[in-house]
């Protein structure tokens, strides 16, 4: 099956972790998680985003188009990035999720993905 | 289907449930074939058995008819994901039901299986809610307007809950299996909890006019013994049957005649069930020794010293005050403090035991809670500070959720006006 795990960091909890050598550590950490599971052949997709103030969100409704500036909720946990795992079950994506920094700052949401192709 | 039949065929629902269900679980991979495919199981059961007599083991010839039963069902459905289809090719069309039950029988796997279902039911992914409704309903069996009676809710509502709960274990994938050792401690503890939830939802009701349920302490009871039996040498589960145990075993002395609820000091302790508080205090002494302590093994130890005593004056107060402590670690709640006040109260007199209690309440929080003033007046009333007493336990009753408390309580008070 095909998760999306959805990185979610709250800002300060972050900016603490951080703090000590400009996030370097965090980075490592990141790369090496990643590296691991391409390598067991389980990332399908993953990448970091930019921070929420560059955040556009876009609604149509009746018709007309509105652009406004930020996330689409505001929470204080801010999505940061998501991994697209394929993996055999939900305990293996949590297993995954939790070797994810942004679980220790913030938060990691585990959604399967939706299969068309089966049934 | 006939009244009869529907009866019956519930009937053998809750008997084989727990058995037979994890296997087809593991089988088909889905809860709901697998259930599905037990009801057709159970009613061609409810017509062979009587005309060609029950089978040597009924669990492994419902597996056997449930399983060609699901095929069937698969293929006219013709909804055949890989593993459904895998298991179709390798069944016969027609089973021979003696020979299946032969290859059953030596199924290693059957224990395993009804492990494996208690821990599905109680995946950490699902609401705390749905586990308790999924392990009621596919562990133990009952019928879906059994536990929306035994939990207050909607027939309706029950149903969705359990229609939501098996759609995210299929749609989030939530495997069926036993995990490895280090991660079955944790799943384990979920099991634990979900057992209790359900033994405390009976023994101390929320529900307005009831305040002990005997068919959910029961159900309960029954789950930890399933469990005990599938992990043994496990002493937090033994200690969680054990306390179950114990404390049922005083619920025939809790309430009087009028369900108002009786203290332990005044309980009749002869009506206290004799056999399950040997087999409760047995367990407990089994689990203790094994020295891997825990929260269910130190509340069946308290539970045991009181059933254990033949009054409460004789009680060991002095080990209870010392357990609460070590509760307090696992378990650092107003309830356990607050017993252990009271425990303290008993062990070294009323004022150490207010003692405890104000520092309570300079941590403030606990304002509302009934049970800190019940205690409180409590306490006050045996350190002959009457009046404060009746001040406190009338503020107790004022804030009681079920009428048994605040009858309890409201008697209290007069008895005290009265001295």
């Amino acid at each position: 099956m095909k998760y999306m795990l959805l990185l979610a960091d709250d800002p300060e909890l972050a900016a603490a972790a951080n703090a000590p050598d400009d996030g370097q550590a965090v980075m490592q950490e990141y790369f090496a998680f990643t590296t691991r599971i391409a390598e067991s052949g389980e990332l399908v997709a993953g990448d970091a985003l930019h921070a929420v103030p560059t955040a556009s969100t876009l609604r149509i409704r009746n018709g007309s188009t509105t652009v406004t500036d930020g996330p689409f909720a505001e929470t204080k946990e801010q999505i940061g990035g998501f991994y697209v795992v394929e993996v055999p079950s939900l305990d293996r994506a949590l297993e995954l999720a939790a070797q994810i920094p942004a679980a220790k700052t913030g938060s990691v949401e585990v959604r399967p993905i939706m299969d068309f192709s089966a049934s | 289907m006939s009244i009869a039949n529907e009866r019956g065929a519930e009937y053998l629902f809750r008997r084989y449930a727990g058995e037979v269900l994890g296997t087809l679980v593991r089988r088909f991979g889905d809860l709901d074939v697998a259930e599905e495919a037990l009801q057709e199981a159970l009613l061609e059961a409810l017509i062979r058995w009587p005309r060609e007599g029950e089978p040597r083991n009924p669990a492994a010839w419902l597996v056997t008819v449930a399983r060609s039963k699901a095929v069937d069902r698969l293929r006219r459905a013709q909804r055949r994901p890989d593993k459904e289809v895998a298991a179709f090719r390798r069944e016969p069309d027609r089973v021979d039901v003696i020979d299946e039950l032969a290859t059953a029988l030596d199924d290693q796997q059957v224990p395993d299986d009804q492990l494996g279902l208690m821990l599905l039911c109680c995946h950490p992914a699902l609401h705390h809610d749905a586990q308790v409704a999924l392990t009621l309903r596919t562990v133990a069996g009952l019928a879906t307007d059994e536990i929306a009676r035994g939990f207050m809710v909607e027939v309706p509502t029950m149903y969705q809950r359990l229609v939501r709960a098996k759609q995210k274990i299929r749609l989030a994938g939530i495997p069926f299996g036993v995990p490895h050792h280090d991660q079955l401690a944790e799943r384990l503890d979920a099991v634990m909890q979900v057992i209790y939830l359900v033994f405390n939802e009976g023994y101390a009701s929320t529900r307005e006019d009831e305040y002990i349920r005997h068919e959910l302490c029961g159900e309960a009871i029954r789950l930890g013994r399933t469990l005990n039996g599938l992990v043994p040498d496990e002493p937090e589960v033994m200690g969680l049957l054990a306390l179950m145990l114990l404390h049922d075993a005083r619920a025939p002395g809790r309430v009087d005649t009028d369900g108002v609820l009786i203290t332990l000091e005044q309980q009749d302790r002869s009506l206290w069930r004799r056999a399950q508080i040997e087999e409760g205090s047995a367990l407990v002494d089994r689990a203790l020794v094994m020295r891997r302590r825990g929260r269910y093994q130190i509340e069946a130890a308290i539970a045991a010293l009181h059933t254990s005593a033949p009054t409460a004056e004789v009680t060991d107060w002095p080990q209870i005050d010392a357990l609460y402590g070590a509760l307090l670690r696992y378990v650092p709640t107003p309830v356990i403090a607050l017993n252990r006040a009271v425990a303290r109260g008993m062990a070294a007199g009323p004022t150490a035991g207010l003692e405890m209690i104000d520092e309570l309440i300079a941590d403030g929080e606990l304002d509302r809670f009934h049970l800190l003033h019940a205690t409180r007046g409590e306490l006050l009333a045996r350190a002959g500070r009457t009046s404060e007493a009746c001040t406190e336990l009338r503020e107790a009753a004022s804030l009681a959720p079920s009428v048994a408390e605040r009858s309890f309580l409201e008697r209290r008070v007069t008895e005290l006006e009265a001295l």
